[in-house]
């Protein structure tokens, strides 16, 4: 019976192919909605996480406090005894001192005169020691637009926007005015080894990057860092484990007043991340619920009109003895088919374009600017197993469920009536 | 009827009298204010000075010297710690550029980073020029006295007269013998309390009276203590040759 309705639906173009093209296109919308969302949500996490917050961060706490302000006069010292013990506690971690100073870019002319200066957001990160990880972290190499990576102390990498707005270009020398970690005024120079492109409009605006040991030079902070982030050698964030290293690390200053003492956070427990993850959750769970409600009610509508419009076609098999039952089942049947195909192919379309994003990405860098929080410049979807049948939910049991619905009319129709309604 | 005539003599001349008080009181305070610029005003001077700025974790002290000329040219160098040593400051009239020899460079410092603190203290940039005889820059009326340290002191509340002050009110407590400020507190122009500094060690030298020590206390700034900014050595009048104001002196 299964393949005489199969072979029903082929032969009857107008019941197989407008049903199969709206659930493969309410299908294929679903599953590039969700790969969509999670690719950006995924993205925009990581990449606060490499860059600014780490998946765990431990600063004291007075720096913690007043963390948006860089505060790097109440910054940690003796730092490198701490990343010892970090790596030796938890060696699931990746441990790196990070400065994260203001300033500004000086450029002086032949003279030695000011020719350009602007306001720079400077990162001080361990660039040139063999066993650091930060610049595959950063991908910084990845991001070069001129010049080379930092090779030597006293070299520096400018945002390639900075760099132009300046007139700067690699090779050139450049000071930077900033703010010791005792509050004097220092000036530093740095020789631009090359200019960087990150894609995030918050990074690319006046960044400058160099060697933790230079940053230190320069803002006074012998073997001082304001942070030490902590990346998951796994590569993806993991909140709950977090907590418990953090939990940890706590306890034992747990009753010490000191205002320098560690404070080590979680990335969601640090500025508006915490907010920001639960609020891309929330936004996620709310935009895929609603997308998938809509498209049921667009396929459950299709399937109903599916039935409806063959009410001629029903009288007609129950005058000629078709049970009601029987026909009922067929019609329910045609419509598991029906959607199982249109979800197959909206499946197979939709991941199509969600791999297509993934790999190209669309360019947003116009509506990230002047954004402060570090957005990717660039969406990218990103393909994970719950794409392979989250579009089987509004595919299927929609098309099935209007299908049900309007069939029910078939156990109202009176056989003594049907050739009536046919004469009509 | 004679009666009458007395008591409506005296009803007029003490209304009079009333009505020159705040004149009186003006007066007063002008004075006041003149007797403090010539205190703490000179034509020319070359001090030495060392600044110990009090922090949460430490105390540093920085050292220096300077040459004056009235209020419009002044030229810093620091002499000591090392990381600060042949650091120079240039003000000439409204500008001021900063030397830094471990980078060979000149930079001259407006707007905003006027307003930053001179190596961490509780001091800024804008401080450190604005050198005008209050006379010239404010308005002044005594609101009351005050003992600080066993002296006598008038209170004098600054009304500042010119746009481009960094504060615009003071309040000034002055010795009412030796007409030396021991206390000051200056305000923004919306009231609010931005920087106390205290004056002490007052010594004559010249036939004026000068505080030797000021305690500054930036309100505005966490984690700060204090600055303490003792002149260690001061001469008036002096031969202050032309060149030292000028970029060519922050080189050599």
């Amino acid at each position: 019976m299964i393949r005489f309705l199969i072979n029903g639906l082929f032969r009857d173009k107008s019941r197989s192919r407008l049903p199969i093209i709206v659930v493969a296109i309410g299908v294929m919308l679903t599953v590039f909605m969700n790969a969509y969302i999670t690719g950006f949500m995924g993205d925009t996490i990581e990449m606060n996480a490499r860059f600014t917050h780490g998946h765990l961060k431990v600063m004291t706490r007075a720096y913690a406090e007043n963390e948006e302000q860089l505060p790097n006069d109440l910054a940690m010292t003796e730092v490198t005894a701490l990343k010892e013990e970090l790596a030796a506690r938890f060696p699931e971690l990746d441990w790196a001192a990070r400065i994260q100073f203001g300033g500004l870019v000086d450029v002086p002319d032949e003279k030695g005169e000011t020719r350009s200066q602007g306001p720079a957001a400077g990162m001080g990160v361990d660039l040139l020691s063999p066993e650091s990880r930060e610049a595959e972290r950063l991908n910084i190499t990845g991001s070069i637009v001129r010049g080379r990576m930092v090779q030597n102390p006293g070299e520096a990498l400018l945002a390639e926007q900075f760099s132009q707005k300046l007139g700067v270009a690699p090779g050139d020398e450049v000071t930077l005015i900033g703010s010791t970690m005792y509050g004097s005024m220092s000036m530093y120079n740095f020789i631009v080894a090359g200019t960087v492109s990150f894609g995030a409009e918050a990074l690319d605006r006046g960044s400058i990057i160099v060697d933790i040991e230079d940053a230190r030079h320069a803002l006074d902070m012998e073997d001082a860092a304001g942070e030490l982030v902590g990346l998951f050698d796994a590569g993806y964030y993991d909140d709950e484990h977090a907590l418990e290293v953090a939990q940890a690390f706590n306890s034992a200053f747990v009753g010490d007043d000191d205002a320098y003492a560690p404070v080590m956070k979680t990335l969601t427990q640090q500025r508006s991340m915490g907010q920001l993850v639960k609020m891309l959750d929330v936004w996620s769970f709310y935009i895929i619920a609603v997308f998938i409600i809509a498209m049921a009610l667009v396929l459950w509508n299709a399937g109903l009109l599916g039935g409806l419009r063959r009410y001629g076609e029903f009288g007609v098999r129950l005058a000629m003895g078709e049970e009601k039952s029987h026909l009922y089942r067929t019609l329910i049947y045609e419509s598991v088919f029906i959607s199982i195909a249109g979800a197959i192919i909206g499946t197979a379309i939709g991941l199509f374009f969600a791999a297509l994003v993934q790999k190209y990405g669309i360019n947003i860098s116009g509506m990230m600017e002047g954004s402060a929080m570090m957005y990717p410049s660039a969406i990218r979807t990103r393909i994970t197993p719950t794409d392979y049948y989250i579009g089987f939910i509004p595919g299927l049991f929609s098309t099935v469920v209007g299908a049900m619905l309007a069939g029910i009319g078939i156990y109202k129709r009176k056989t003594s009536q049907l050739f009536k309604e046919l004469d009509a | 009827m004679k009666n009458k005539g007395i008591k409506i003599k005296c009803a007029i001349i003490l209304l009079f009298a009333v009505a020159a008080l705040p004149l009186q009181a003006q007066l007063a305070a002008d004075i006041i204010l003149e007797r403090v610029d010539l205190n703490i005003s000179s034509e020319n001077r070359i001090f030495e000075s060392s600044m110990t700025i009090h922090g949460r974790r430490n105390s540093r002290t920085i050292t220096s010297k300077t040459y004056a000329v009235g209020d419009k040219s002044s030229f810093t160098e620091y002499l000591s710690p090392p990381r600060e040593e042949g650091t120079k400051m240039l003000k000439l009239e409204e500008q001021l550029w900063i030397y830094s020899p471990s980078t060979d460079r000149t930079i001259q410092i407006s707007g905003h980073m006027l307003r930053q603190s001179v190596m961490g203290s509780d001091l800024s940039y804008e401080d450190m020029m604005d050198d005008r005889k209050l006379t010239e820059t404010y308005d002044a009326e005594v609101v009351g006295t005050e003992e600080i340290g066993g002296r006598d002191c008038w209170i004098l509340k600054l009304t500042g007269k010119v746009e481009d002050l960094a504060y615009a009110s003071r309040r000034l407590w002055v010795d009412s013998e030796r007409y030396v400020p021991l206390k000051e507190e200056l305000f923004a122009k919306s009231g609010k309390l931005l920087k106390r500094s205290e004056m002490s060690d007052v010594v004559q030298i010249g036939g004026r009276w000068f505080p030797r020590t000021v305690f500054y206390r930036d309100m505005l700034k966490q984690g700060s203590e204090g600055t303490e900014f003792r002149i260690t050595d001061i001469r008036f009048n002096q031969e202050i040759p032309d060149y030292i104001f000028s970029k060519a002196a922050l080189k050599q």
